[in-house]
């Protein structure tokens, strides 16, 4: 994996073109090129101009209208709508995949946001800020106060943020809903991935977010 | 005083507007009994023409052309100065040298609809069958028809596909009509502050604007040009009250709020005390300089036809089944004439049918009419989608 730089991860991309967030690096080697995609909650458009450079179709939904004007004057198919309310329009399979980037904590209904990202998409990928994250916990439980960091900054009563999960609870709901994973990747503080043979607990603990790459459980 | 005779007369005679009607400056394609017009009332419409103009060239691969659809009230001079107002282009912040749809980088047409009177066949064209006016005699035309003719003219012009085709209003219902008659023929689509039908209360302001020309006694049935009147009275009334739909509340209280024109206290009459009432007047009296009653009763009919879910059983989706045009969807906040719940529907059902979809709504307070005005997010977003489109399709510099 070639995601070694040190990219703070929530925030915006830096400012010279061509330079991509880690995370969005690490969803965009998941893709396989000339695939069709669709990414819900496509913010500014910058996955999306990463994966057209590899020559994928990507389309996008936005909530916010700044979001959605910037991206279209970027030239991108992207269009203004909600994830908990927009994704009943799509069909079946119209996808290969559909990428939920740092946006799953911020839908009202994860569960359902999931189910449908599985339905019109062959895979998705999500990707979320871990609140199992040992910062998180440290000060929950030394401070008392609903965790805030660099890249989560707003405070409990103005955040966006309603469902924050950790990786196991992720884990836990993929298994409730018949969701394959078939590829999960902990980031840490710095964007660097956790290694693959370190135990759950570890993702858990030191994963600042989490990546996945889903399919359709063998049971539906 | 008091009613809209307040209103001054056109300044030009009957005789100069009947003279575009059927000798347009522009260019004219004319279509023989071998060729009619099949309409959707069940006639076959034969012989007639349509006014068109042209900018910049067409490439050697015919892939560069963009056809502009204009609205209600426009006509094929998009970018030029107008033979009868002496204005300006009606699109020109959007079409012409270093605007998004550049003749530098695009063979552009535009053309007058069938229905208008600005050279097209239409009712105020001479019927050939009796050498008078057609009147209400001219069979009622729709969306779909004026398409027809306008894929007739593509045609003639050796044109295969559309690199875009675009317009706004009625221009953009044109477009819509476009891609779902012939998804294959349009490469992109630019559909601005329109629907994919006209809602009923588009159809009750339509309504009242027919009702205020019929209204005028020089209306006469319809047969006023045999009389070698017109009725601008009641043609004017229409035009002020459709003004007032493509404007906001915000937009009028902005540039007139409850100023006078003129003068610093009331007169206590009922004339235009109010600039607002004073611009409306205007408005209506120079409108109908250069249109024709029959005309906006017919055009407006065609508007309030329009459904393109009906004719695909209902859904909407279907109308753009696996279609592979690229869409850019734009409307405006304070458009109540065409408001964003319209063009989110039409959204709805493309992406139901996943087609390449952009949709944005600018934040502006003008109203319908921004489409036409320098709203610079407008401007950069269809400049942009123009672009990426020019891309896909290998156009030089697009």
């Amino acid at each position: 994996m070639s995601v070694q730089e040190v990219l703070p991860l929530g925030g915006v991309a830096t400012g010279q073109s061509g330079d991509f967030r880690a995370d969005h690096r690490l969803v965009a080697e998941m893709v396989k090129p000339g695939s069709k995609v669709l990414d819900v909650g496509c913010g500014e458009g910058d996955l999306l101009q990463l994966l057209e450079t590899r020559g994928i179709d990507g389309r996008g939904i936005e909530l916010s209208r700044e979001g959605v004007n910037r991206c279209v004057a970027k030239g991108l198919a992207v269009v203004q709508g909600d994830a908990d309310t927009d994704l009943v329009n799509y069909p079946d399979d119209a996808f290969d995949y559909v990428i939920l980037s740092q946006t799953l904590q911020a839908t009202r209904q994860p569960r359902v946001v999931l189910e449908n990202l599985l339905r019109i998409g062959r895979r998705a990928i999500v990707s979320f800020p871990n609140f199992g994250f040992w910062k998180m916990r440290l000060q929950l439980l030394i401070g008392g106060h609903m965790p805030r960091t660099e890249n989560l900054p707003a405070t409990w009563y103005d955040t966006a943020n309603i469902h924050f999960c950790t990786i196991k609870d992720f884990v836990e709901l993929c298994d409730a809903i018949n969701v394959k994973m078939e590829r999960s990747v902990a980031l840490d503080l710095y964007g660097r991935p956790i290694p693959l043979n370190l135990p759950w607990w570890v993702w858990n603990m030191f994963g600042e977010q989490g990546v996945f790459l889903l399919s359709r459980g063998g049971g539906k | 005083m008091g009613d809209v005779k307040s209103i001054p007369s056109p300044a030009i005679s009957a005789d100069e507007r009947s003279h575009e009607v059927d000798h347009p400056s522009s260019q004219v394609a004319h279509f023989g009994a071998e060729q009619p017009l099949r309409l959707d009332c069940g006639v076959d419409l034969t012989p007639f023409q349509i006014a068109y103009q042209t900018y910049g060239e067409l490439n050697a691969d015919r892939s560069n052309a963009v056809l502009i659809c204009h609205a209600l009230t426009g006509d094929q001079h998009v970018a030029n100065v107008h033979p009868v107002t002496g204005k300006p282009g009606w699109w020109e912040t959007l079409v012409g040298p270093g605007r998004p749809i550049d003749p530098k980088h695009y063979f552009i047409i535009c053309s007058n609809v069938i229905g208008g009177c600005m050279g097209s066949t239409g009712p105020a064209s001479i019927n050939p069958a009796t050498g008078k006016v057609w009147g209400l005699a001219f069979p009622v035309i729709t969306i779909p028809d004026m398409v027809r003719a306008q894929a007739m003219l593509i045609d003639r012009l050796g044109i295969d596909t559309l690199f875009a085709v675009v317009g706004g209003s009625m221009g953009g219902m044109q477009v819509l009509q476009w891609t779902a008659a012939y998804p294959a023929r349009v490469f992109s689509a630019l559909a601005i502050a329109c629907a994919t039908r006209h809602s009923a209360q588009n159809i009750a302001f339509h309504e009242l604007g027919r009702q205020a020309v019929m209204a005028d006694p020089d209306w006469h049935g319809g047969g006023y040009a045999d009389r070698g009147i017109h009725p601008h009275r009641g043609l004017a009334v229409a035009r002020m009250a459709a003004h007032i739909t493509y404007l906001s509340d915000a937009a009028l209280h902005r540039k007139f709020g409850r100023r006078m024109q003129d003068r610093e206290l009331p007169t206590f009459s009922f004339d235009a005390d109010f600039q607002v009432e004073s611009y409306l007047r205007y408005q209506g009296s120079s409108f109908v300089e250069r249109f024709d009653a029959n005309s906006y009763l017919y055009l407006t009919r065609a508007m309030d036809y329009f459904d393109i879910a009906a004719d695909h059983g209902g859904v909407l989706a279907k109308a753009f089944a696996d279609i592979k045009t690229r869409f850019c969807v734009v409307s405006f906040t304070s458009d109540w004439l065409f408001p964003t719940s319209e063009s989110r529907a039409l959204v709805h059902a493309l992406n139901a049918s996943s087609a390449r979809v952009s949709f944005a709504e600018i934040e502006t307070d003008r109203g319908h009419d921004a489409f036409l005005l320098d709203v610079p997010e407008f401007l950069d977003i269809s400049r942009a989608f123009l672009q990426s489109a020019g891309k896909a399709r290998g156009l030089k510099d697009g």
